[in-house]
């Protein structure tokens, strides 16, 4: 089969492969139908990620039909149009008993886990096309895929309901609401996103249904700031305006009352704390950019909420911990869990209560996707989503 | 790696024998130390072992199962090599020994004799091996309710000389043989298979054969 595979910082080549098959019991294999190119996809592109080998199949937003399954999957048919969750999860530990699938147990191979317990303390669950830290399996940005657990993760959706639809159930648009979700929004509270990406973007949807009485969005490419209006939410452009003094000016003096980080590791922008990020990164002497959560510590009122969708892989330092400690902050964080919001999230959607399409900006076939991840890495206003097909034969 | 009895074992130290040395002491058997510790931390986790010979290398996996299940799926000897990575064969004698055949890092299987020390259904299994292993090793393993009805907490804990020192201990974890993380990966395997019927792979096909290992 085709397939996305990785080979070192910015080099990503749509190769010949081989096919997948039935290995465990519980899996099925899924013929591609879409596959998108996420945000945390480029933190691979930029060789932030350890333990990425050359030859990797990448992606971890994707749907498709399933054509084969393995001899235990129950509830899941050939022929049956799913989506599949980031997050592999089995389903039957703890954790995942405790709807925390994203810290599931058993999903991580026994001989890739050791790495995630040496850098986090735990082993860590299983995602898919995410380096081998996190299981090394396959990625569906490929025209066929193998998913494991497949009786917990994947869900069937309506033939009325169009892949473009439905496809980022997949990863973004949980992540989005389990980062409003996490800011444990009351009435009246003002929410700031720092980040208006696809994750950024459905926060921001997510918070005001669920009561944000006001969103601030803050970001600097103006097609982003753009689409977050569109949304319902006021802008800050960090180019030009003092994002801690804008804040403060805009919510009373008082603060957001909870700030989301969706932005992560790689934070733009020239401030004396990134310029030093930079440096010590490049002597490998800290792994992560964090400005932006800094800031957004700095930002949140006392009392407030702060919660991490964005990606972090390693150490940071000046990290605010006294503005944390002092102000009484709550964080929460953490891999989406997936799974847990699959049947609301997919109401909502019949329901149209949540569009997704608005985000899309590019369709391409996925022997264009080393095309795709450049535009996406270098044209971050234009290219604000990009949806890959593995049956199109040319850009459409 | 091998062991033998029926009951249990743990492979694990086995595959260092090419590398010389030789495990020693049963954990069953030792005599207690530590006495007067202030502290409830297994002697596993102390910074500084006793270094009376042999060192004790273990591991604790909470599994979602009921004790009894968990006790008599790991009771079922011959069924180790299907979460015992390196263990190819076990091969009940009679009602206390049996044999086993581990693979080595060297690819040579190594066979022994190993024999149940102590066996309390549902709670406690302990073996060590026979006069004949090139390398002798002992162990047990203890199971026990975890709190809030969340499953079995099942500890593994063998003993071992160190092959070669602490050289030889620096070659075998260069093989990922090193009897701790050998411990841990089998242990994961044996959560893995309790808990979801399966092993978690991220191979895109299934494995040849002898991939085992």
């Amino acid at each position: 089969m085709r397939a996305l595979t990785w080979h070192g910082k910015k080099d990503v080549r749509v190769e010949t492969v081989e096919d997948p098959a039935i290995v465990n019991p519980r899996d099925v294999i899924l013929k591609i139908t879409s596959t998108a190119i996420c945000g945390s996809d480029l933190h691979l592109y930029d060789g932030m990620i350890p333990s990425m080998q050359a030859g990797d199949i990448l992606g971890h937003e994707f749907m498709g039909e399933v054509v084969e399954t393995g001899k235990s999957v129950t509830g899941l048919r050939k022929g049956e149009r799913v989506v599949v969750p980031f997050v592999i999860a089995c389903g039957a530990c703890y954790h995942c008993s405790r709807l925390q699938y994203s810290a599931c147990d058993n999903s991580n191979p026994p001989d890739k886990a050791d790495i995630s317990e040496t850098l986090y303390g735990h082993q860590m669950s299983g995602l898919f096309g995410y380096s081998h830290m996190t299981g090394g399996y396959a990625g569906g940005q490929a025209e066929y895929v193998r998913v494991p657990f497949a009786d917990v993760g994947p869900i069937a959706v309506p033939d009325d309901l169009e892949d473009d639809e439905v496809l980022f159930l997949s990863d973004i648009l949980p992540t989005g609401w389990m980062a409003a979700e996490n800011c444990e929004i009351e009435e009246g509270d003002t929410v700031a996103v720092w980040g208006c990406g696809p994750v950024g973007l459905f926060a921001i949807q997510s918070a005001l249904m669920m009561g944000a009485a006001r969103v601030i969005a803050i970001d600097h490419y103006p097609r982003r700031l753009e689409l977050a209006a569109g949304l319902g939410a006021q802008t800050i452009d960090y180019t030009t305006a003092s994002v801690l003094e804008a804040l403060l000016e805009m919510t009373g003096g008082i603060g957001p009352d909870a700030v989301i980080d969706a932005v992560g590791m790689e934070s733009h922008g020239f401030f004396v704390d990134n310029v030093y990020d930079r440096a010590k990164q490049a002597l490998m002497l800290e792994t992560d950019r964090p400005h932006v959560l800094r800031e957004a510590l700095m930002a949140c009122r006392k009392g407030g909420r702060v919660s991490i969708p964005g990606v972090y892989g390693g150490l940071i330092d000046k990290f605010p911990l006294g503005a944390l400690m002092q102000k009484g902050l709550t964080v929460k964080t953490g891999q989406t869990h997936v799974q847990r919001y699959l049947p609301l999230l997919l109401e909502m959607i019949r329901e149209k209560r949540i569009d997704t399409t608005f985000l899309i900006s590019h369709r391409l076939p996925l022997e264009s996707a080393a095309e795709g991840y450049r535009m996406f890495a270098e044209q971050q206003n234009e290219t604000t989503k990009v949806i890959l097909k593995p049956g199109w034969e040319q850009v459409q | 790696m091998y062991h033998s009895p029926r009951r249990f074992g743990v492979p694990l130290a086995l595959s260092l024998a090419p590398l010389s040395g030789g495990i020693l002491a049963a954990v069953v058997m030792r005599k207690p130390r530590h006495v007067h510790r202030n502290e409830d931390a297994p002697e596993r986790a102390l910074r500084e072992q006793e270094t009376d010979a042999h060192r004790i290398v273990g591991r604790t996996v909470t599994i979602a199962r009921p004790r009894d299940e968990v006790y008599a799926r790991w009771r079922d000897f011959p069924r180790f090599p299907d979460f015992m990575e390196n263990v190819s064969l076990v091969e009940p004698l009679d009602e206390r020994r049996s044999r086993w055949r581990v693979e080595g890092p060297s690819g040579t299987p190594i066979e022994f004799t190993s024999a149940i020390i102590r066996d309390e259904p549902g709670k406690l299994i302990a073996w060590a091996s026979e006069e004949d292993a090139a390398v002798a090793n002992s162990g047990q393993v203890t199971f026990r309710d975890a709190p809030g009805g969340r499953g079995t907490e099942v500890d593994l804990e063998i003993a071992y000389d160190p092959p070669g020192g602490s050289v030889g201990a620096m070659v075998a974890k260069m093989f990922q043989r090193e009897p701790n993380i050998q411990a841990r990966r089998d242990l994961k395997r044996f959560k893995q298979l309790m808990e979801t019927g399966e092993i978690a792979t991220s191979r895109m096909r299934p494995a040849v054969e002898q991939l085992k290992s």
